[in-house]
């Protein structure tokens, strides 16, 4: 990508957002729309000012629970797609249940893993996971079978081991597949800490921005409300952004999806 | 003298019932330099990878320098192939990839990688090593796979219709250098194309093969002088045999 064309791809989604806001920002003061309906995004940005030791706290504690998702959900997803290679007849058998879980709504299942896990953190985590972990699942899985079949040959004449087989061809072409799975994942893990923090209404000094939500509803603080939303907003486009980032530093070389583009 | 690989009355037929391939009887003494021709699915690949070793046949055997198995760890007898595409992996360089066979084979790293770089001086890439497959043109990514196959300083070379993709003009560069690689090195050379002039051009030996179920249906010398050049393939005896070969696979695809 040439740095012209990386300019654009930042500086054309930020006009969009620019003209968004003012467009936003000249209706609510044109038609005097109250903030407890619609706050302006001046006044959102004063609330996050105003509001920022709280709000910061909230928002450690929620991104704290994606990432220990989000990084529980690679390790046990890598681990769990490498047993799914090594046999089909293991993948058959298990893959049911992981889809099982996928489409499930974390919704119905959260309560109950609240219900039965006693630390809540633990509790948040684990939903989290189990929302965030099948993408990751079910691509590398896919990646670690998408070999090219010649190369396979090749190792297979030069005699190559299974260890070596999986460490030097199926793991290299996984690596796309998994990086498109971690992209999805990553909002996937804050979508599952926010709706378990829902659900688990906790307070206190462990709240997230899920409670800040709740209660500034409840309290009809909609400036703070819409803070806290631009926050989950904002920390999962920082986290598809850090995946996308780790992708394409170790894809950029090789792989067709980081290269740059042709007219 | 035992023949380099042999075919006795190698037949194949796949689990889904097709029948890819009749039995075959088929020697390849050492230093030979032989062109398996046919046309498009008759199962020159099939035959190819059997003499890989890669395929087991349905009935028959296939035997390596009078062994029943393809040998191990064993300097005297080597085997590599080229593949029909330069199957390459995109994630490593091109002296990464030209040292895989050699990595795996636990050679240690400073060696394999001065092998690597000579058998990749040796097709015209030196100052490519570093470079990455896609940053290659498909002639290179092709010299790269071949380099490959060299690096293990193979005693059977199994090559799969290896210059089909490319244009004439990188086809036939590279059809000249593999004959001075095999002048050079001497290895016995199983060379699968659909081309009539390629298979003219390089082996000293074209074993013709019908439309599928393949089976064999000619195996002819091939006079001419060795290096060959340019000149031979401008010459009445070039034609010649060329013609021959057509009018056998017109025979072979003309309905009984």
């Amino acid at each position: 990508m040439t740095s012209s064309e990386r300019a654009l791809r930042i500086a054309a989604p930020v006009l969009v957002a620019a003209v968004l806001l003012a467009a936003w920002q000249a209706a609510v003061m044109a038609y005097d729309v109250p903030a407890y309906l619609v706050p302006s995004p001046s006044r959102i940005a004063a609330t996050l000012w105003q509001d920022r030791a709280l709000l910061a706290a909230s928002l450690g504690v929620t991104a704290g629970i994606a990432l220990t998702a989000l990084a529980i959900s690679i390790v046990a997803g890598v681990a769990i797609a490498l047993v799914f290679a090594q046999s089909r007849i293991v993948e058959a058998s298990l893959l049911p249940y992981a889809i099982l879980l996928q489409v499930t709504p974390i919704v119905a299942i959260a309560p109950l893993i609240i219900i039965w896990v006693d630390d809540t953190r633990a509790a948040l985590v684990l939903c989290a996971v189990v929302v965030a972990i099948f993408p990751i699942i079910a691509n590398t899985s896919q990646g670690l079978r998408s070999v090219d079949p010649n190369l396979i040959d090749l190792f297979r004449m030069s005699r190559a081991s299974r260890l070596q087989t999986l460490v030097r061809l199926r793991i290299p072409s996984a690596l796309p597949y998994f990086f498109a799975g971690l992209r999805v994942a990553s909002g996937l893990s804050l979508i599952g800490a926010v709706v378990a923090e829902f659900v688990a209404g906790t307070g206190g000094q462990g709240a997230g921005l899920a409670y800040q939500i709740l209660m500034a509803g409840i309290q009809l603080n909609v400036p703070r409300l819409f803070a806290a939303l631009a926050l989950i907003t904002l920390a999962g486009v920082a986290m598809y952004l850090a995946v996308s980032a780790l992708s394409s530093t170790i894809l950029a070389r090789w792989h067709e999806s980081e290269l740059p583009t042709t007219a | 003298m035992t023949p380099v690989v042999a075919l006795e009355g190698a037949a194949k037929v796949y689990d889904n019932g097709t029948r890819a391939l009749e039995p075959v009887d088929l020697d390849l003494a050492a230093g030979e330099f032989v062109a398996l021709l046919g046309p498009s699915g008759c199962g020159k690949t099939t035959l190819l990878r059997m003499a890989a070793g890669l395929l087991s046949p349905s009935a028959g055997h296939v035997r390596w320098w009078g062994a029943p198995t393809p040998p191990v760890d064993d300097a005297r007898h080597r085997l590599a192939m080229v593949f029909q595409s330069p199957t390459l992996m995109p994630w490593a360089s091109v002296a990464g990839n030209v040292r895989l066979p050699l990595d795996l084979a636990h050679v240690q790293r400073n060696e394999a990688d001065a092998v690597a770089r000579a058998a990749l001086a040796g097709v015209g890439l030196a100052e490519f090593a570093d470079y990455y497959p896609r940053e290659l043109s498909g002639g290179m990514q092709m010299r790269a796979s071949i380099a490959r196959a060299l690096a293990i300083e193979p005693t059977l070379l199994l090559m799969d219709e290896p210059f089909g993709a490319l244009d004439e003009f990188t086809r036939h560069s590279l059809d000249d250098d593999l004959a001075t690689l095999w002048r050079s090195r001497g290895p016995t050379v199983l060379f699968v194309t659909h081309s009539i002039q390629e298979a003219v051009y390089l082996a000293t030996r074209v074993v013709v093969m019908s439309p599928r179920p393949g089976r064999v249906i000619a195996d002819m010398a091939i006079p001419g002088p060795h290096p060959r050049t340019a000149t031979f393939r401008g010459s009445v005896e070039f034609a010649a045999v060329c013609a021959q070969l057509s009018e056998l696979f017109a025979s072979a695809a003309a309905p009984a």
